[in-house]
């Protein structure tokens, strides 16, 4: 357990600036768990389709070729938000909002578990029909940003990861401000507090639980698109987000937007930090590790609330 | 009796189909003319076995696992691991495995069982996934089961197929009776209650924990003697194929498709969704990688959009429509005796003493200092506005709650500090003010779950509802469903399932709350009935109407400090009283017109 100060400082840039990207798809959740109070497995394959979007619009549609390697891959990115959006808005219209709002309370059996067992299964379907469609061949978007780093002192920031930074910081930080101050977004978060006494205020909150659904996939989308320029990915690699996308938004606590910005951040450092003292394969080890110590110490998390009634 | 005649009646029902089903899969195997089928079959079985291992605790007691990987898993790899390492026989390490899996079990359940509903669902879906690193990690990628030429039966290597068939079977049917055993036994009905109501069962006194864990326990060891065979029969053991989400997903998607909570419901899920996927996979494997998981989670999807209870129960409830219901005959209130007095002296000493009990939350002081007696054989009421902490109270003195300061004795012992099951089994029964049934079961099962802790033995539990119900005056409707009941009936059935394990001391929560008149007296005479049989009644109201004529004693509570105290007359009348429920103007006037 012996390393430099260097080595720590090195390792905190890098956890403050994949973390960024964390931070993000952990809203995107965090929107969905706080608007609907929706357990999404599947939210990490909409991070998967993010990717394979930006990577399509990068190369197939051309985006690399025609805006050049470095800025075309951060388009596609953005770009694959509103694609992954129109595509859950479908899926909610058509199956999700059957197992949530006023639809949920009529499930026998299953009981609460109906949303989170139909996430499951659009996760099933995503990640292996994503196999059927895209081929199981690890791929990834080349950008010459990734290969080239700053230095500051003697600590080297990735570039790509820099450039990640700074739009997943301002995409959060409009969300933030949209959910804050728009008529919609005001809606959203009633509709999150009290979906009944929301209804009775004259808000649709079957259309803002859509909102809230095809927002949160599409920023994590967009999440995704990010990452894709930085490392290699397959349609089985929305999973390995899964549990960094519950611990983030478990540590910012289950329904807070600005929680689960900051949780995403931390688990970026805890995980990158870990390879400090543990093998690079326990790494996200450690994340669940933080995950179950978060659940069974607090479980309201950083900025949540817990409210029980007997 | 013609109740433990009911019970006994559907057990053989299971054996029979148990026995039934057994000889159609043996038989099948010997039908079977590809070793390829054959192998499909057991795989059948083995997940079905995974998936009524993950019945016995989720779908018993509620508590959903996303991670049941982490078993069988684990008993995969003892078998490969021993086999490799230390040169030992499944026959051996697949018992091993159960072992390994009940511990596990053990193990997450300690810090797990802490958690409710989704985050408990989460928390376990984080197990098989870390274990899955921590194995590729420790280099365990890919292990192959060394070929045993020379001791092929001893290490559990057949050339014939169909005695891996056998083997699945088999280990599927102990499971099955397992299961049967445990629905059909305070284990299971225990498993229900807190399936339905977790709090409501704690505080009828059953050891929660207990229960749970064991149900866990249970189902590691099973789950992971599945995955053992499992490793036996494909002869390669990979991190990925049995830590991975698949094995978990498909523990619960079988279950859930078969109908959750059923004996048969995991196997009708693996005998239609196992081969589908499978021959799926082997026809269009190659073009359609990963068609399986299509399968699966297109399944999950169907079903809980068009069935969600299960293909069981659908075709049930499809059965039961067509034949008629059959009355239920009465139970004949003559066989049943009176409740034995309890045998105490009438008016003793104080029988529940608190000394300045508080509590606050956050900055809100629940309970400040509070001081009661209730003496043997009293009927005391305990009133004030809505927010007083009237039910606050009640939390502390059952287990809900610990009082942050202050001391509450129960017939001279210390009760802070102890579980509600334990409160319970002390002698203190407790209603609640927004009913907390078991709405899937039916009255008297109900009852009974609230008399095991006092009962000996099943029969005796029964015996004790029975009465309890003769006594509440709902006999007429034990065999009733109790999300049936109107909301009279339910407050009878909560009173009922209290008293049946003849409790010393009973809170009733509000139970006359929502009440017309005339449904009131029937409640009303139940609970001068309890008294007079000797129980001490506490009971906690906001309208003071009734509890003016029916209690001895009034406690008046607001903003968590008793106000008052003493005989109903002269409580009503108090200065304070009046002005904590209809503000200081009235008092005011009061005092004026008492001048």
């Amino acid at each position: 357990m012996s390393f430099s100060l260097i080595d720590f400082l090195q390792a905190l840039a890098a956890g403050v600036l994949v973390g960024s990207t964390y931070a993000l798809m952990c809203v995107g959740l965090g929107i969905i768990f706080g608007a609907m109070r929706v357990i999404n497995f599947a939210q990490g394959d909409f991070l998967m389709l993010g990717m394979y979007a930006a990577f399509y619009l990068a190369t197939g549609a051309g985006l690399s070729a025609f805006l050049g390697p470095s800025a075309g891959p951060i388009v596609a990115a953005f770009l694959a938000g509103p694609i992954v959006f129109a595509f859950g808005w479908l899926l909610h219209r058509f199956i999700v909002s059957r197992v949530t709002g006023a639809g949920a309370a009529q499930i026998e059996g299953a009981g609460a578990y109906g949303q989170i067992l139909v996430t499951l299964g659009i996760s099933l379907v995503l990640q292996n029909g994503g196999l059927i469609v895209f081929g199981s061949t690890p791929t990834g978007i080349r950008t010459p940003l990734s290969r080239t780093s700053w230095e500051i002192g003697e600590v080297l920031l990735n570039q790509g990861r820099c450039v990640s930074f700074v739009v997943a910081v301002a995409l959060a930080l409009a969300v933030y401000l949209f959910l804050g101050h728009t008529r919609q977004g005001k809606g959203l978060r009633a509709a999150a507090d009290n979906s009944q006494a929301a209804l009775y205020m004259g808000i649709d909150v079957d259309k803002a639980h859509r909102i809230a659904w095809s927002l949160g996939v599409g920023i994590t989308a967009v999440a995704g698109g990010l990452l894709a320029g930085s490392q290699s990915f397959q349609p089985y690699t929305g999973f390995d987000f899964v549990i960094v996308m519950y611990a983030g938004v478990v540590l910012g606590g289950l329904g807070s937007i600005l929680g689960a910005f900051w949780g995403g951040l931390v688990i970026g450092i805890v995980q990158q930090m870990s390879t400090l003292v543990l093998p690079y394969q326990l790494q996200n080890t450690a994340i669940f590790v933080v995950f179950l110590l978060i659940i069974f110490l607090r479980p309201q998390g950083m900025f949540g609330r817990l409210s029980e009634r007997t | 009796m013609t109740i433990a005649a009911k019970v006994s009646s559907p057990v053989k029902r299971q054996l029979w189909a148990i026995l039934g089903f057994t000889a159609a899969v043996l038989a099948l195997s010997a039908v079977l003319k590809s070793d390829y089928f054959e192998l499909v079959l057991t795989q059948v079985l083995l997940w079905a076995m995974l998936s009524v291992a993950w019945n016995i605790l989720c779908g018993y007691s509620g508590y959903f696992s996303f991670g049941h990987a982490v078993f069988w898993g684990l008993g995969a790899y003892t078998v490969a691991l021993g086999m490799v390492q230390f040169n030992l026989s499944p026959w051996l390490t697949i018992p091993a495995g159960a072992v390994v899996g009940g511990l596990a079990g053990v193990l997450i359940g300690f810090p797990t069982f802490r958690l409710r509903g989704h985050y408990f669902a989460l928390a376990m879906l984080a197990y098989p996934l870390a274990t899955l690193y921590v194995f590729q990690w420790l280099g365990y990628q890919e292990i192959p089961l060394p070929m045993k030429r020379t001791a092929p039966i001893l290490y559990m290597q057949f050339a014939n197929p169909r005695a891996y068939v056998a083997l699945a079977l088999g280990l599927l049917v102990m499971s099955l009776v397992i299961s049967l055993r445990i629905e059909n036994s305070r284990f299971g009905m225990s498993l229900f209650a807190i399936k339905q109501n977790e709090p409501a069962a704690e505080a009828a006194g059953i050891d929660t924990w207990r229960w749970k864990m064991l149900a866990l326990m249970l189902s590691g060891a099973l789950a992971s003697m599945a995955g053992g065979l499992y490793a036996v029969v494909l002869l390669v053991v990979t991190p990925d194929a049995v830590f991975g989400m698949l094995v978990s997903a498909q523990a619960l998607i079988l279950a859930l498709f078969g109908g959750v909570g059923t004996l048969w419901g995991p196997v009708i899920g693996a005998v239609v969704l196992v081969p589908l996927a499978e021959g799926l996979n082997a026809e269009l494997g190659n073009v359609l990688p990963g068609i399986q998981g299509v399968v699966y989670g297109v399944a999950i999807i169907a079903i809980i959009l068009c069935a969600p209870e299960g293909v069981y129960w659908r075709i049930r409830d499809h059965w039961a429509k067509r034949q008629s219901e059959p009355a239920a005959p009465p139970i004949p209130s003559a066989a049943i005796g009176a409740l034995p007095r309890n045998e105490r002296a009438a008016v003793g000493g104080d029988l529940l003493v608190l000394r300045d009990v508080s509590i606050a939350f956050g900055g809100l002081q629940a309970l400040d200092g509070v001081d009661l007696a209730v003496p043997e054989g009293g009927l005391y009421g305990i009133i004030g506005p809505n927010g007083a902490g009237k039910t606050t109270l009640f939390n502390v003195i059952n287990g809900f709650l610990a009082p942050q300061r202050g001391t509450i004795s129960f017939a001279g012992e210390p009760l802070v500090g102890l579980r509600p099951n334990r409160v319970c089994r002390r002698g203190i029964g407790r209603t609640f003010q927004v009913v907390r049934a078991f709405p899937r079961m039916t009255v008297l099962e109900n009852v009974v779950v609230g008399a095991f802790v006092g009962a000996p033995d099943d029969a005796a539990a029964r015996r004790m509802a029975a009465t309890a119900l003769d006594r509440v005056g709902l006999s007429a409707r034990a065999d009733v469903v109790a999300g049936r009941l109107t909301t009279r009936e339910l407050r009878l059935m909560e009173l009922a399932r209290a008293l049946a394990p003849q409790p010393r001391l009973m809170l009733l929560d509000e139970t006359l709350a929502g009440l017309g008149h005339d449904d009131l007296d029937g409640i009303l005479a139940a609970i001068r009935q309890m008294h007079a049989d000797g129980v001490t009644v506490l009971i906690i109201e906001h309208t003071m109407q009734a509890m003016v004529q029916l209690v001895d004693h009034f406690d008046v509570i607001d903003h968590g400090r008793l106000i008052a105290s003493g005989a109903p007359d002269m409580v009503v009348r108090n200065r304070e009283v009046i002005e904590a429920y209809l503000g200081k103007k009235w008092a005011q006037q009061v005092n004026e017109a008492a001048k």
